[in-house]
This record gives C-alpha cells, structure tokens and sequence, in this order.
C-alpha cells in the first residue's frame, strides 16, 4: 500500500510537471508504473461494474467515448482514458488525476481505450471483464507488421476477457474471435444491416482466407445492427423484428464509419448494463457526443469552419473521403511519417483519391508533402502548390481560402502540430483536456 | 460500363470510371467482371479482381481496332489479392498510367490462383504479402514455374518485390529449417528470421538513386555471380550486412523496396516499360517527355534526409 502511495504520488508530481511543460501524456505513466509495477491492478480493484477494453484499427477514440457516453447517461460513473493516449501508460497517466493516495480509482465501471499490443499488455496486468473488439486493418505496420498478427493479437485478448466480448459480426477476422473466448463468456455481436451490407468492402480489410470453413455468424436479439435512413439518421436495431431498436438519431460527426461506432458502443452498453439499459436515454446520449478531436473537429476561422479529419491508414482514409466527399470544399493534406504517423507511406496508394478531382487540392504539406502531391498527380486531381513546413502551409492555405469552409486531412504527428498553432490563435481545448 | 473508347486518353477514362453509384468506392464494389482476355474457366469459381485505386475500370479490356494508340502492352500483376499489401497495386497503376502517357495502351490482366495464365505478357508485377496470402499462392506458383522460367530467360521485364522476390528466388528456410522450394529464376536464398528489417531505404541502381521502404523479416543471400538490384545507402537491404539490396538477372528485378517503389523511381518505371514496348511492338520504345517533377523532389528530399555525407 504504501508503495502505490508513493506511485501516486510521484506520477501525480510528474503529471504535473509534464502538463506545465505542456509535454506529452504517457510520462507520469510511466513514473507511476516504475514505482509500483502492480499500481494497475490495485487502481482498478474496487471498479466492480465492468472493466472494459476497446481495441481493433479504426474508430477506438470514437467509440470508446460513445460508450462512455450512453454508459453515463444512465447514471454508472465511469473512468476512462480520454486522451487518445492508447498506451497502458496514458491510462495509467490519466487516470493519475482521479485517483486518491490509496491508489483505488473510485468508478463503477472503466472503459479504456488501448491498441492492439497494449491491450494485451494490460490484460497482462488486469484481466478484462468485457472487451470490446472494432475491426482490424493495416495500420501501421512498422509496429504490427501484419494483419494476421493484429488479429492474433485481439483473439488472444478475447481469451483472457473474463464476461463478454462484443464483436464485429461484418469483419471476418474479428468474426472468427468467438472460437477463440474461454467457455461461460458471452459473445455479442454487432454489424451492419443486410440493406447496407454492400458498403462494407469501403471500410474493411481484404481478408483472403476466403476458402477455409468459417460459418459466418447469424445476428439475434441481443446484437445490435446499424440500419440508416439516409445520409445522417440511422436506427441501430436490437430484439425480435427491431422490437427493441435505439433511434432513430443523427449523430453530431457525419459518415458511415461514425454510425457503425455508435452501434459497436451501444451493442456494449446494451451488454454491459442489462436490463438497465434503456433505448431513448442511449439515443439521447449519441445525439449529445461531440467528434473527438481530430475526427471531424471543426474549429472556427475568422467566421469559417476549418476541419481536421485524422487520416491514418487506407480504410480510414477511404472513410473520410467517403464521407466528406459530398460536400467538397478547399482541401489540404499533410502528411507526416512519424513514428506515430507510421513511417511508410506505401498505403497512400491503396486509397484512391478521385473524389477530389473535381475540386482539386490546395496544398500538400508535412515532411512527405511531395509524396502526396505524386500520389494525387497519379489520381489526375491537381494540386495548387507543396509547402513542406505545416504553419507555413497552413497560412497560405487560410489566407488563400478566406470566404469558404475548409478542411485539412493530415496524419497524427501533423495534426497535432496544426492543432498546436491553430490553439495559439484561436480558441481550441487543449487536447487532452476535453470534457470528459 | 462501357468506356472502352478512351483508352488512349487517361483523364476521359478515368472520368468514365466516376460513373459507379453514389456511396460505392471510386473503384466500383461490386465484383468487377474480367476484361475478356482473362474470362476465367474450369471447377476454380470465377475469382475476383481486386481494385487498383486510381485505375480506370476496364483497364483489362483490350482495345479496339484503330484505338492501339503506339501500341498495346499487356500488364499481368500476379496474385494482387494475395501479394499486394503494403501499395504494391501502386507499382501497377503507376506502369499503366504512364504506359498511356507514352502513348501505348496497357492491358492490365490481375492473374489469381488457379486461372489460366494471360496469353500475352510483356511486363509482370509483384508485391508482398503477409503469410497466409503466401501460402495461398505456393501451389499456382509451382504450376506456372515452367512458363514464368521461359519468359524471364526470353527477356520478360518483371519486378517482384518482397514476398514475391522471395518466391522467385531458389528457396526459402523457415525459422524452423524447413525448405520452401523457390521459382529459381533469381540466384537468392532467403532465411527466416525472427527480427525483421524495417524502415526507409536508399540505394544506388543502374536506374540512378532509388528510395522506398523495406519491411521483411526474411534475410536473403545472393548467389555467386548474382548481381543485386543496388548497393544501399540507407537502409537494410537484403540481409543487413553485404550492402546489397535485392536481385537482377537480365531483365527480372527483385526487390523489398516498397514504397511503393515506382512512383518515386519513374526512371525504373520507364526502363520496365521501354523493355516491353519492343516486345509489344517489336520497335524501339518511343518515349514522350514525361514532367517527374513532384517524383524528383519526393525521392531527392529522402536521400537528402537519409544519406550521411
């Protein structure tokens, strides 16, 4: 006990030095962890209402706060990582800010958001008691190499989840988890309507163990499938015939891959609290989330909306053109290749970037700004001019557009410096300060 | 769709493929049919073609009479479902394009497990792939050795990077010691590691400097008496100690540089593809001046960042 004192003490001192330097958040995660290795375990021992792990490729930071979301409105008081940070040590980092000197976080339930590697890192720590599994696809794969390891990686998280998993019925290698749970853990699914199921090849991976004996899985009452209306409103139905469906709603961020997150987070919900669960408060909730920053954040320019749409991998990319394609306003791209960035960029090839012909792009910009510019003169879509440095890029790009909304796609590492500069100008959160 | 007309003219082609639903990918999702060359026959269910972002729907298609512009070059990508991770369709859709920006027609022919081989090829493409897609294609691999063999000794450009350059080489040994047999076509033995090699490369080439990126945890040896690709100048290359990065044996590349590796090369694209416009059209290549002015900067600007002096 008294070592994880002095773990909360020396990662709150480090917190709060790193937040005064402004510097990154996984640093008073990693005191904390040095001086007590156990500090996880014991943090989470009183939160007996789930504690639950979201991972997959695309769309964690969005669903995770989804969940947190509908999981809140009906009264559970939640901890969760709130920053993007989905290293074990960012959980550890924020969760550093909530917790009193015994070191016992004081929640029903925890949703934490952690990639792939580190979610097994955590389950090494702290068995999950729900997880919550999206998708896999490449992303970076300087770090994970390949898919078929990523989906190792899940399937062996699933197999230390303790309750329930909740899984994507649509994405054949996370379908193929459910052989994998130990016995007496539920499996939930969640998934797209058969209505729609022909938009699925634009948000997954090619999966090409196509001609082994995996039986896809049939939806019932408890899983949760996205049917939509139109373009904004969707229904995500649940019971016999949709008897018991949540919506219809419209979510604050637009797009497809938004409302397939609200019906991975409301899936979990419904799974996590039973019959507690109530279909008008959930749909309250989804209505009231705001896009996480970076995804779909509209930040207000001299009376303009600019927005930032993170960009990171081919099916990500793809999404985001999809869904920002109808409505083509003046365009940048930044791309960066960071380690966070993932450092090839080879994938840009695997996106096909027609829908911006018509409009063209203003600036390529970030250390591969030529690269990109190459890749878009190989889609035909012309580019005004390539300006490396971000601020420069970014006030040719503002003052060249002044009168019209913009939107800027960029990598991680790119984001977070235009996020930086833009903070210093106009009114932003902090990132990591979000509302939570 | 029927675009077939434009096939000399990139910008109307591609405009021809915009025509697919609304909330459909650019590419069209449903599967595409085989261009008529490649109408695919026997027990083997009709695979599907992949989409190659970018590139124009009926690219498989070969042209009308009058429509063969300085000529038609058949473009075969072998296995793009299996072994194309990490862009490589990049490497396809790059030849092609700038087979039309010279003047000349491509055919691209996507060639799957099991199908019938295209009767006419004058270029071939391959990438990598993860180990499932390997294995998927060992036994076709082995089925077209005899042919793949005669064309790359008849003088058949080709470039097969990473998991495919492995294939073409002699064999492959496990972590575990297991032998996987190889096409042969190039002199190189490659070894499993446990570590693998990741990250920018630079090298020197015959086609000047070359950039890409490798990621491979196989380690391969060259031959006594096979040349390599290049020498590095950043990076890894083959095996991490000799400085050699991949393998040429006359007009067969093999190579780990993704990237993917063409784009920001164009000289190698155009060295590929003048190789097979006189196999096409038994003339010499007629190139048209091509602006590679963003290709110049993207690749110069990585061997100013990489290469210490």
């Amino acid at each position: 006990m008294l070592r994880t004192t002095a773990a909360v003490v020396a990662g709150k001192a480090a917190r709060a030095a790193s937040r005064l330097r402004g510097g990154g958040s996984a640093l008073p995660g990693l005191v904390a962890e040095r001086v007590d290795p156990g500090f996880l375990t014991q943090a989470l021992r009183d939160v007996r209402g789930g504690i639950v792990v979201v991972s997959g490729t695309n769309g964690k930071t969005t669903t995770t706060k989804m969940l947190v979301a509908v999981l809140r409105a009906h009264g559970r008081t939640v901890f969760t990582n709130p920053t993007g940070s989905n290293f074990t040590r960012g959980v550890i980092s924020s969760m550093l800010g909530e917790l009193p000197l015994s070191g016992r976080l004081a929640a029903d339930m925890a949703v934490l958001e952690l990639d792939e590697a580190h979610a097994l890192r955590f389950a090494d720590a702290v068995k999950p008691t729900h997880a919550l599994l999206l998708n896999v696809a490449r992303d970076q794969l300087d770090r994970f190499a390949e898919i078929d390891h990523t989906a190792q990686l899940l399937a062996s998280l699933a197999e230390q989840t303790t309750t329930g998993v909740v899984l994507n019925i649509d994405d054949s290698f996370i379908a193929r988890i459910r052989d994998r749970v130990a016995p007496g853990v539920t499996v939930t699914w969640f998934g797209v309507d058969g209505s729609i199921a022909d938009r699925l090849p634009e948000l997954q991976e090619q999966d090409v163990r196509f001609e082994d004996d995996f039986t896809p899985p049939v939806a019932g009452p408890d899983d949760g499938l996205l049917k939509p209306a139109d373009d904004r409103t969707f229904s995500i139905l649940f019971g016999e015939n949709g008897s018991a469906s949540v919506g219809p709603l419209e979510l604050q961020q637009r797009g497809l891959a938004a409302m397939i997150n609200a019906t991975a987070a409301t899936t979990a919900a419904r799974a996590l609290l039973g019959d507690a669960f109530d279909p008008a408060v959930a749909a309250d909730a989804l209505r009231a989330v705001t896009p996480p920053f970076g995804r779909g954040e509209v930040v207000m320019v001299d009376g303009q909306p600019l927005e930032l749409v993170l960009v990171k991998n081919p099916a990500g990319f793809t999404v985001a053109l999809g869904t920002y394609g109808s409505t083509p306003v003046a365009t940048m791209v930044a791309i960066n290749d960071n380690y966070a960035d993932g450092r090839d960029v080879s994938w840009l090839y695997d996106v096909s970037f027609e829908s911006l012909r018509e409009r063209g792009v203003a600036l390529t910009s970030g250390v591969r700004a030529y690269d990109m510019a190459l890749r878009l003169q190989y889609d035909d879509v012309p580019v005004d001019a390539v300006e490396a440095d971000l601020d420069r890029a970014l006030d040719a790009f503002l003052a060249g557009h002044p009168d019209e909304p913009k939107r800027i796609f960029c990598t991680y590492t790119a984001m977070m410096a235009l996020r930086r500069t833009l903070a210093a100008r106009y009114d932003l959160p902090d990132i990591g300060e979000e509302a939570s | 769709m029927s675009d077939g007309q434009d096939l000399h003219d990139e910008g109307q082609d591609l405009r021809g493929a915009d025509e697919s639903p609304q909330g459909a990918g650019p590419d069209g999702l449903g599967p595409i049919p085989a261009g008529d060359g490649t109408a695919y026959a026997g027990a083997h269910p009709a695979p599907v073609d992949v989409p190659i972002p970018g590139e124009p729907a009926g690219s498989a298609r070969v042209p009308d009479a009058g429509r063969e512009g300085k000529g038609v070059i058949h473009v075969v990508h072998l296995y793009p479902r299996e072994m194309s991770i990490y862009g490589d369709l990049g490497n396809t859709r790059t030849i092609a394009a700038r087979i039309r920006r010279h003047g000349y027609v491509p055919v691209v022919h996507q060639h799957h497990p099991g199908a019938p081989f295209p009767e006419e090829a004058h270029l071939l493409l391959g990438g990598g792939g993860q180990d499932s897609g390997q294995v998927r294609v060992e036994d076709d691999l082995e089925r077209l050795g005899d042919r793949l063999r005669a064309m790359a000794a008849d003088g058949v450009p080709m470039l097969m990077i990473c998991g495919m350059y492995q294939l073409f080489g002699n064999a492959f040994i496990t972590v575990d010691g297991k032998r996987l047999p190889g096409l042969g076509i190039l002199d190189v033995t490659t070894q499993g590691n446990a570590k693998r090699m990741i990250g920018p490369v630079v090298l020197d080439t015959d086609f000047g400097p070359v950039v890409g990126y490798e990621n491979h945890s196989g380690s391969t040896t060259l031959g006594s008496g096979q040349a390599a690709f290049g020498r590095v100048r950043s990076g890894l290359g083959n095996n991490g100690t000799d400085g050699t990065e991949g393998a040429r044996s006359g007009n067969v590349i093999g190579s780990y540089l993704h990237g993917p590796i063409l784009p920001a090369n164009p000289a190698l694209a155009d060295a590929l593809i003048g190789l097979a416009a006189e196999r096409a059209t038994g003339r010499p290549f007629e190139p048209v001046p091509q602006d590679d002015a963003y290709a110049d900067e993207a690749r110069n600007r990585q061997v100013r960042r990489l290469v210490r002096r």
